[in-house]
């Protein structure tokens, strides 16, 4: 996966950044397929925070595995990631780990 | 009282209480709970959650240690679909909002979720991610029916079912004597499970649209399978009319089936041969008492369905022996080999490898050719089979003269196994081929020289001519047997077999209709094979005409333009040859 930083929204002035938001061309050949999609919304469940994950517009809820699939992220898909809370930093980078993991070898 | 139309398959009127059926016969008691009653189902839901994800987790457990890590991964991804905010939240959603039953609910979101996936494009393969969520579904109403789950087998009184679809082989394990009509919310006219109801004779309609979730079990609904209504909670008027006009149409089945035992001939003499077409063997005794005189149409297909494993060469003979007990001696049976078609199988044709066009692709006698054990098991049995009686064997689909040689080869092989074999068959079964797709029309003179009879299956030479998927309401409208370009081809298979002294057949649901009868006549056909359940009336319309006022009116129909003028003709011009026809 490339990964692309970028900071969210205008920082509030004095706090944390609330919103992490980051770019991801999805590279894996078989693209955002069952189990990239399961381990990115298994690893999301696990923030308080809103997940939302946005195609050319389209935002999902980045914990729903399903609405992930829907996503029909083929390889080559710019997808946006966003994360909301307390963790977003570390939950973001997290989550990017979850869709960068090989899935190779696997017959979908 | 509500009316909901849709398309008529099988004629007739049933009326009684309604069973609502939902995927994989699940029954789904009731579909609303009473308020007080929310919180309990909301609770149920939950219960089957875990439990599903329980159940799926422990597969993963069994499958990792059987399998390595890797395949238990794709259940422990199963698992967390049980977990799933977006769909948890929109089930319990529905319970609250709606006062769904939690079994309703849950088929609710997964169908639309479902549905969804089906849409999905792309090269992901991710339409296939739909099997997914209906393995949701039934693991989620498994847990949350129990032991209310029911089997169709077991119903106590006759009911009339409710269902989104109906698969061909729900359909055709229906006792007609617990199940006396069924309305769908999806399907087409011609649908395969059409089809089976009319063969059933069950009063159906089909392509109702969105009705389920304006129906309770325990309902009372009639199903008018002649204008195609289904009745919802009838006030008593409603109820008086439809019982009488039940009645009326029972006496007029009745009428019909005293022409049984008279012969099916022109008015001038002309002899017609009049068959019936089957799917499984109980089926022969029921075309027999309608007046068949053999079976001009077996179709196979039910050997491999509901099934993992293929049938075996035992499985086909014993099928095919069945048929030739119950028919008299000397009638004919025909069997047609495998014919797997996408619209058929939709359950099954997953197996057979994603295909973009499964129409257009790999099905029916290539499917065979491809599948040489499969093919040859089927012959060997029909060869066998052909010991006990007139059989003869037909051949699917052929598009090119290079497919007919190559089955007539295997034919011969097969043959030469059972002579090594010592195995006893009858080398003398006559072949023939289907002609259903245009180009075996148009090479008909080819292919008439190296068969013994050919038949004319008209529902895919419809839909190949004029390039319509018959089961897509879109574009319905254009398929159409009285199209000028389908007469046409029709007119040169008749023509082809006339020239080299072949038979030929009409076995498409054409031949079963009243209005095409008098035209099929007139442009040269002499034998129709057709459901049961059609006979008798065609036999009333056959012996109403001569051969000279049929050949006239198919002369006046050829040179009409439109499928419209031509079904508006034949329609007239039955109605003036038959007076009291159903038509």
């Amino acid at each position: 996966m490339n990964g692309e930083a970028s900071t969210g929204p205008a920082l509030p002035p004095g706090g944390l950044p609330r919103v992490a938001r980051r770019t991801v061309v999805i590279s894996n050949p078989q693209g955002l397929h069952l189990r990239p999609a399961a381990s990115f919304a298994k690893r999301a469940r696990q923030f308080a925070g809103r997940v939302n994950v946005i195609r050319e517009g389209m935002s999902v809820n980045g914990k729903s595995q399903v609405e992930l699939l829907l996503l029909a992220a083929e390889p080559g898909t710019e997808l946006v990631v966003e994360v909301d809370g307390q963790d977003a930093d570390r939950a973001l980078t997290l989550l990017i780990e979850a869709l960068s993991a090989e899935y190779s070898d696997e017959e979908e | 009282m509500q009316t909901n139309r849709g398309i008529p398959v099988s004629a007739g009127v049933a009326i009684g209480p309604v069973l609502v059926l939902d995927t994989e016969g699940y029954r789904i008691p009731s579909r609303l709970v009473r308020p007080t009653e929310v919180e309990s189902e909301v609770a149920r839901l939950h219960c089957a959650l875990a439990a599903s994800a329980r159940e799926t987790r422990d597969n993963q457990q069994a499958v990792d240690a059987q399998l390595g890590k890797r395949y238990g991964a794709i259940f422990a991804a199963h698992a967390l679909f049980f977990e799933d905010p977006a769909l948890v939240e929109e089930i319990e959603h529905l319970i609250r909002e709606q006062q769904y039953a939690a079994e309703y609910a849950v088929s609710k979101v997964t169908r639309r979720y479902a549905t969804a996936f089906q849409n999905l494009k792309g090269n992901l393969g991710l339409s296939s991610r739909s099997a997914d969520v209906y393995d949701i579904e039934r693991k989620l109403l498994s847990h949350l029916l129990g032991k209310r789950r029911e089997d169709l087998a077991n119903l106590t009184e006759p009911v009339i079912l409710l269902a989104h679809d109906l698969t061909p082989s729900e359909t055709a394990r229906f006792d007609p004597a617990k199940i006396i009509g069924f309305a769908t919310e999806a399907g087409g006219r011609t649908s395969h499970t059409a089809i089976i109801a009319a063969a059933l004779e069950l009063p159906s309609v089909v392509a109702v649209g969105d009705f389920l979730s304006d129906v309770t079990g325990g309902d009372e609904a009639i199903v008018d399978g002649n204008a195609g209504l289904l009745i919802i909670n009838p006030d008593d008027e409603t109820r008086r009319q439809y019982e009488s006009s039940r009645q009326t149409y029972i006496s007029f089945a009745r009428q019909l089936d005293e022409l049984r035992d008279v012969p099916a001939e022109t008015k001038d003499g002309v002899r017609v041969e009049l068959s019936g077409n089957i799917e499984f063997p109980s089926e022969t005794k029921h075309a027999l008492e309608k007046g068949a005189c053999g079976i001009g149409l077996y179709r196979t297909e039910f050997l491999y369905l509901g099934r993992d494993t293929d049938p075996t060469e035992e499985e086909h003979y014993a099928a095919y022996v069945d048929v030739l007990r119950t028919l008299p001696p000397g009638a004919p049976l025909v069997i047609r080999t495998l014919d797997i078609g996408a619209d058929k199988f939709s359950s099954k044709s997953a197996q057979l490898g994603e295909e973009r066009n499964p129409v257009l692709g790999l099905r029916s006698i290539r499917l065979c050719l491809r599948h040489m054990s499969l093919f040859k098991r089927q012959i060997r049995a029909i060869l066998r089979a052909a010991v006990h009686g007139a059989v003869q064997i037909l051949f699917p689909m052929i598009a090119t003269y290079r497919e007919l040689r190559q089955c007539v080869l295997v034919l011969a092989e097969v043959k030469e196994d059972l002579q090594e074999e010592g195995v006893e068959f009858n080398p003398h079964v006559p072949v023939g081929t289907m002609i259903e797709v245009p180009s075996a029309a148009i090479i008909a003179p080819q292919l008439a020289r190296d068969v013994d009879f050919l038949s004319i299956g008209t529902n895919d030479l419809v839909q190949y001519t004029l390039a319509a998927d018959r089961t897509n309401e879109n574009v319905a409208e254009l398929y159409s047997a009285a199209d000028p370009a389908v007469l046409h081809l029709i007119q040169r298979v008749l023509d082809a077999g006339r020239q080299c002294g072949k038979r030929v057949n009409v076995c498409g649901e054409m031949s079963g209709e009243t209005a095409f009868a008098t035209l099929l006549v007139g442009m040269g056909l002499r034998h129709f094979s057709v459901t049961a359940h059609h006979i008798p009336e065609i036999k009333r319309v056959i012996r109403a005409f001569s051969v000279a006022e049929a050949e006239d009116i198919a002369r006046e129909a050829l040179r009409l333009e439109s499928a419209v003028e031509v079904m508006n003709f034949l329609r007239d011009q039955t109605r003036r040859l038959v007076p009291d026809a159903m038509a």
